[in-house]
């Protein structure tokens, strides 16, 4: 029964729903901006070819934007069901954020949606710009509120504790407090690389078809912009996000490198066995001193090990160790991708080499799975404590008992792998489809969403299937 | 007295009504969903709300946030003693949500009606968990030292399930008076026919639950019926009365939107009748919304937006409704 603790499993409740609803957001994120980067290219050259592109993004984009909006309903009551008493001691500080994310941004992109969606007969093209530029940048608004809140969590500045809550000083110090703006910065960018990954992966498997395919080669080569220029910037800024975490979250950076004992002229640990109750990482492969020069900027600089941290203060050690090589390790694979893709480029074989096209298919979902591990280095890394330093996670769930936890939980692990499954295999078909063919056949007989600006064969569709009745 | 807590007790209020008057009709959809007779109504019965049940859904993470934010000890307190309809809404609005997509995505027929029954079912137990709520809400929660002290099953009462079966039958009818002003033909004539008989089961629900909410709640009783009572709160109910004749009256008549509006009235009504029976008690019986209520502070910094975002809000979604106004014609080419 001991398994069955009612807080650890309303944490896994907490992890999975937040992990299910984030790969959602992540990716709309990206394809709004992508979308609305592809409708202004055509508006701006006529050329149909963009056009074509969005349409044939626009539908995978509606999926995951349902899915993005039913799970993140989802987060919204879930600090009340299970994490009561987090949610009212944090309340006057966190509670007006997520209250500006639904008044800037939900209404924003909800509001739009309909009319980028639908819309394109009744408004017309520029209208219909507008709409789609709203819901991109609506995207980013409610990133900017949801990750303000989580960094305060993370590094809470400006409050003052009154009657055993946390009370905002200053508006400006809760909002961008120390880690927001890195994190802002880091996550903003892990969307895009994903997406662009994604793109690429789609680009590149019509490709492999044919490469004379036009939309095909545009996106393609979109996407490996992206990638050069994006994946080593993100290099810099989670560097930077690193160094932040240091000064704040000094024994999260310990775990992340594997650090136990506190020394000077420490190694950077590239791999090894953390072990939690000897204290040590076993059988590490390392690189000496490098650690003290990426986090102390000399060669004999002293770093931090888990030693100077009570043990009831230490984060799970190999999961933050080993989801943040994970992390890593897809950057730097993002990097290499970019840089051969601009080799390619120069000597004008971009879409010609098939294990280039080949790399790109395999590097598709990559993203996903980056994005997540990042997730876990920073939650994880957190613990034990749910607001770093204040409040510990132990103290903050709500009294329900195991059984209603285990129930809960078992739903949203059903109802979640359902409708994961059955969307990602939509949105697979939809991608699947070539970019050149009219996007209603890939839909069969489903609604025309931009038949307004490019009827021809589409419109003849629709007509056919009434005449049957 | 107009302090910070009562006018975000009031805006609360207004989202939730709000939430209650545009989700209503669209989940009432859902449950009518069953009478599509074939494709291609069902589709039509989908996409008349197909462009706004997003924005509709909005209103409910604004109540959701906003409670959080401005009555914390209500969110952590009510949804914690609700934890078992709150779940099973949520999980039912995700299953119903994605139906919006998934439902015109699919090849086969079969996977089809699937989705099609995860919408019905989907907007069925939603409807059904929210009234089931409202009505726990009246009863009362057990509150001991600002942590909810009730029972697991709490929430489950005859009372509950009238207010549940209560609230669906009501969606019902605001989705069915909806689907009269936006379709034509036998489906409408069918919606039609389904007006009077939902009008006289929502004014026939409406007064058991009332008779039900002065049986379970003392302070209630006394207020609308002991001596000295405040004799204006009668407004409401002679209103709603009202409403409920005029409501039949236009049915009869064969109008379109009226019908509709004043089923929107009788929501408003029920809605008023209930805040002004509870007044101010956020969590019944004991804890009002004063007691309940965020930091001043973050109250007022919250209010400087609201003030500023409310009319912008309230215009681009009433522009969206207008983009998609009128009726919908088969094969007009979006979903
Ligand atoms: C970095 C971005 C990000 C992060 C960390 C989160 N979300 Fe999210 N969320 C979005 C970015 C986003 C988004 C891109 O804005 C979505 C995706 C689809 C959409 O409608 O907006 C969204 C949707 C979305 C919705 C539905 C909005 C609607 O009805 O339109 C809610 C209620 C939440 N989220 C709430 C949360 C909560 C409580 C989170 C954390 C605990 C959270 N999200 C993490
Ligand atoms: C969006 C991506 C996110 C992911 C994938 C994620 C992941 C996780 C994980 C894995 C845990 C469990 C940690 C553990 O118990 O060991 C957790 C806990 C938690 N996170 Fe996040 N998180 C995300 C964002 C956020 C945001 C934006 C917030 C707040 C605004 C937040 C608030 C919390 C809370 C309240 C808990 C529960 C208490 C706890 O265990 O610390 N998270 N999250
Ligand atoms: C290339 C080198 C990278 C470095 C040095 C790096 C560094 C970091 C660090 C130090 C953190 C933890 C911050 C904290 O908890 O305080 C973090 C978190 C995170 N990383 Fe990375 N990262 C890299 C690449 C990536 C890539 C490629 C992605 C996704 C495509 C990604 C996505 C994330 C996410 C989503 C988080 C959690 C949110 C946050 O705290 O910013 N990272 N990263």
């Amino acid at each position: 029964m001991e398994a069955l603790d009612p807080i650890f499993l309303a944490r896994v409740q907490f992890a999975f729903t937040i992990s299910f609803h984030i790969i959602f957001p992540a990716f709309t994120i990206g394809l709004a901006s992508y979308l609305a980067v592809l409708e202004g290219l055509w508006l701006a050259t006529g050329r149909p070819v963009y056009m074509q592109l969005y349409r044939f993004w626009l539908m995978p984009f509606a999926i995951a934007f349902a899915m993005g909006v039913v799970s993140g309903i989802v987060m919204s009551y879930q600090f009340g069901t299970n994490w009561g008493p987090f949610a009212e001691k944090t309340a006057p500080v966190l509670g007006p954020l997520l209250a500006y994310e639904v008044l800037t941004a939900f209404f924003l992109e909800a509001g739009f949606l309909g009319v980028m969606l639908f819309g394109i007969n009744r408004v017309g093209p520029k209208l219909h710009f507008v709409a789609t530029l709203f819901v991109a940048v609506g995207t980013l608004i409610s990133a900017f509120w949801i990750l303000s809140a989580n960094s305060w969590m993370q590094t809470p500045a400006a409050y003052l504790v009154e009657d055993g809550r946390y009370v905002p000083e200053s508006w400006i110090g809760v909002i961008f407090n120390p880690s927001f703006p890195y994190r802002f910065l880091h996550m903003t960018l892990a969307a895009y690389l994903t997406t662009a990954f994604v793109v690429g992966a789609v680009g590149a498997w019509h490709l492999l078809r044919n490469r004379q395919n036009q939309p095909a080669r545009v996106m393609f080569a979109m996407a490996v912009g992206m990638a050069a220029v994006v994946a080593p910037t993100q290099l810099v800024v989670g560097d930077l996000h690193g160094l932040n975490t240091l000064e704040h979250q000094p024994a999260k950076v310990a775990a992340m490198e594997g650090h136990f004992q506190t020394q000077t002229g420490a190694p950077l640990i590239l791999f090894g066995l953390p072990d939690m109750e000897a204290g040590e990482t076993r059988h590490e492969i390392g690189i000496p001193k490098l650690g003290s020069l990426i986090l102390g900027h000399s060669l004999d600089a002293e770093i931090v090990g888990l030693d100077a941290f009570p043990r009831d203060e230490w984060p799970h050690v190999p999961t933050v160790f080993w989801s943040f090589r994970v992390m890593v390790g897809i950057g730097l694979l993002m990097i290499a991708f970019g840089a051969v893709g601009v080799v390619q480029a120069f000597r004008r074989r971009l879409f010609d080499a098939p294990w280039y096209l080949r790399w790109a298919v395999l590097m598709g979902p990559i993203g996903f799975v980056a994005l997540l591990a990042g997730w876990f280095v920073t939650e994880v890394g957190r613990q034990p404590w749910v607001v770093f330093g204040l409040m510990r996670t132990a103290d903050a769930a709500s009294p329900i008992g195991a059984p209603g936890v285990a129930t809960s939980l078992l739903g949203f692990i059903v109802v979640y792998l359902l409708i994961f499954t059955a969307g990602t295999a939509y949105m697979i078909r939809l991608m699947a489809h070539s970019p050149e063919m009219p996007s209603d056949e890939a839909v069969e007989e489903g609604p025309i969403r931009t038949a307004g600006i490019m009827p021809g064969p589409a419109q003849d569709h629709q007509h056919q299937h009434h005449h049957h009745h | 007295m107009l302090d910070m807590p009562t006018i975000w007790a009031v805006i609360i209020a207004v989202a939730l009504l709000a939430y209650v008057i545009l989700d209503g009709f669209d989940l009432g959809i859902g449950i009518l969903f069953p009478l599509g007779r074939d494709r291609d109504e069902r589709d039509t019965m989908m996409n008349s709300v197909a462009p706004v049940w997003d924005g509709n859904e909005t209103w409910l993470v604004l109540g959701g946030a906003g409670l959080f934010a401005a009555f914390p000890l209500a969110y952590s307190i009510l949804l914690t003693a609700f934890y078992a309809p709150v779940i099973a809404m949520l999980l039912a609005l995700v299953l119903r949500g994605v139906a919006f997509e998934f439902r015109f995505r699919t090849r086969r027929r079969e996977s089809r009606n699937y989705w099609d029954w995860s919408f019905i079912g989907g907007s069925a137990v939603a409807a059904f968990s929210q009234g089931v709520m409202v009505g726990a809400f009246v009863q009362g929660v057990a509150v001991e030292n600002g942590v909810y002290a009730g029972g697991w099953f709490d929430w489950l009462t005859p009372f509950t399930v009238l207010c549940g079966v209560s609230l669906m039958v009501g969606y019902a009818l605001l989705g069915a008076c909806w689907l009269v002003i936006k379709t034509e033909g036998p489906l409408q004539r069918r919606m039609r026919n389904l007006q009077l008989p939902l009008g006289a089961a929502v004014v026939l629900l409406i007064l058991l639950v009332s008779f039900g909410t002065v049986l379970e709640n003392d302070a209630v009783r006394d207020r609308w019926f002991s001596f000295g009572s405040l004799w204006f709160l009668w407004v409401v109910p002679l209103l709603t009365l009202l409403l409920a004749a005029a409501y039949f009256f236009a049915v009869r008549a064969d109008m379109e939107v009226v019908p509709f509006l004043l089923a929107l009235g009788l929501f408003v009504a029920s809605f008023a009748g209930l805040a002004v029976s509870l007044y101010p008690y956020l969590i019944p019986p004991d804890i009002t919304y004063r007691e309940a209520a965020n930091a001043d502070d973050s109250l007022t910094f919250m209010l400087v937006g609201a003030v500023f975002l409310m009319p912008i809000i309230l215009g681009y979604t009433v522009y969206s409704y207008w983009i998609f106004r009128g009726k919908l014609r088969l094969g007009e080419g979006y979903h």
